[in-house]
């Protein structure tokens, strides 16, 4: 039977083409083993969008064991790290990665950051903090994703208005009127057809019943 | 990491206003700021008559010239002037096909087609002057003579159906890119679905930019049937969103959206494009 971890660790470091690379990382991925974090994090700064892809999955289904990890990697001065890293705290939705996703989705450069960051301010898990805690997290999360639904690209603003229909429907203690009201601004105004489309959904998904 | 056009950073990171921009395309002694004034015009898509003018200006200037003898200037502005929507440019950008640069004349093909006007057709039949046999690469170049992809799709997109007996022997060109451009010129001139099918047997080659080329022309033809395939096909999620977009919106035009609602279809384009976030 299979490798172990420590053996598929060195396979990622032996590796020597990016087909090799990213066949490493993705068996290393599937052991679902805390011990292959580190690894799966250096490589991130690879600049090997296969690997990358492979390494952020394999983060994702650890979960939030890997959060402290990427949290601290998002420091770093690596930029492509960093993007990365931001998809995988994105699809982990650890509430730990709220500062980070909260100040990405405002200001980072690239578009496609922006894009998973607010995605990501959709899928926090909110049972994990405390209702009041919950609360005022949610309350800035509207704000920046209400922010986010004026971006200059497209794609960000259809990121923010699902991330916007998923926070309606966790609203811990608000009135969803205020998501409601932005969202029918995007659908009436926005010069992006996909965009106003997705605006739509996200409407008549809140309207219908529960 | 995902490709995606950076704006280029401009020197001591001021931001332009649009009188700067136009100050700095006009003057002559920086080629540097007029290059990038004129990207920032197509980019904010600032289509107010100072600045057509100054762009049309733009396509005949003789100063800002590249190592290989090529006009970035040119490029530029025409790139911008595809953007800002005002046809009385066409003419201007029908004599850049003529230009000596052939990244002038891709440029000015792909803002002709961006314009919608049918004016350019003869010229851009022109340049498929010799049919298959002509279109062969320039030596030393990555290209061939004209730029075929940009040419047959114009002709597509602005419908020139008298064109399609010179497009129909490209389907099979030795450039993989350039038969996908005739294929989907093809559908857009008769609607034949089986141009499409061709498109979508790409997706699954072997080869990125193939896959790449083939996802972006079935975005830009709006064929609904092609979306999970899109979805599914091994590329980045960025260029994926962009074909489900073109998919997504062509539909939406011919639903009568927003008026009627979505329908199931637009619905299941969504959720594609929602987990590609």
């Amino acid at each position: 039977m299979g490798a172990t971890v420590a053996e598929l660790i060195q396979a990622v470091e032996a590796a020597d083409s990016k087909g090799a690379m990213a066949l490493a990382v993705h068996q290393l991925a599937a052991t679902q083993d805390a011990a292959a974090i580190p690894t799966l994090i250096t490589v991130l700064g690879y600049n090997n969008p296969g690997a990358a892809v492979a390494a952020v999955e394999g983060l994702a289904s650890l979960g939030s064991v890997a959060v402290p990890a990427l949290l601290e990697q998002i420091d770093g001065y690596n930029y492509g790290a960093r993007a990365w890293a931001i998809r995988a705290l994105a699809l982990i939705g650890d509430p730990r990665a709220l500062p980070v996703l909260l100040e990405t989705a405002k200001g980072d450069f690239a578009l496609s950051v922006r894009r998973a960051a607010a995605r990501g301010l959709g899928t926090i898990d909110w049972t994990r903090l405390t209702p009041d805690q919950a609360a005022a997290s949610q309350a800035e999360v509207l704000e920046v994703l209400t922010q986010a639904t004026t971006d200059p690209e497209w794609v960000v603003r259809y990121a923010a208005i699902a991330a916007l229909q998923t926070l309606a429907k966790g609203l811990v203690k608000a009135d969803p009127t205020p998501i409601l009201n932005a969202l029918q601004q995007v659908f009436q105004q926005d010069e992006t057809p996909a965009v106003q489309a997705r605006a739509r959904l996200a409407l008549d998904t809140l309207a219908a019943p529960r | 990491m995902e490709q995606e056009s950076q704006p280029p950073i401009q020197a001591g990171g001021e931001p332009l206003t649009v009188e700067q921009a136009l100050a700095n395309l006009r003057q002559t002694v920086d080629t540097g700021l007029r290059y990038y004034a004129a990207w920032w015009l197509g980019r904010f898509r600032v289509s107010e008559p100072a600045a057509v003018e100054a762009l049309v200006a733009a396509l005949e200037d003789e100063a800002d010239r590249a190592p290989d003898g090529g006009y970035p200037l040119r490029r530029n502005a025409a790139r911008a002037l595809g953007k800002l929507g005002d046809r009385r440019v066409v003419p201007a950008l029908i004599q850049c096909l003529d230009c000596d640069d052939y990244y002038v004349r891709e440029s000015a093909a792909q803002a002709l087609e961006a314009l919608g006007d049918p004016q350019p057709i003869s010229a851009l039949r022109a340049l498929l002057a010799g049919g298959v046999v002509a279109a062969v690469g320039v030596p030393g170049k990555p290209h061939l003579v004209q730029p075929y992809n940009a040419v047959l799709e114009a002709l597509g997109s602005l419908g020139a159906t008298e064109a399609i007996p010179e497009i129909t022997p490209f389907l099979e060109h030795e450039v993989a890119q350039v038969q996908n451009a005739a294929a989907r010129a093809l559908y857009q001139l008769t609607g034949d679905t089986t141009y499409c099918d061709r498109l979508m047997e790409r997706l699954q080659e072997p080869n990125l930019q193939l896959r790449r080329s083939a996802m972006m022309d079935l975005g830009a033809i709006g064929y609904l049937p092609a979306a999970g395939a899109i979805a599914a096909t091994l590329a980045e999620n960025s260029l994926k969103l962009i074909a489900l977009q073109g998919v997504l919106e062509s539909h939406l035009r011919q639903s009568g959206f927003p008026h009627g609602g979505l329908t199931d279809e637009a619905r299941q384009v969504l959720v594609l494009m929602d987990d590609l976030l």
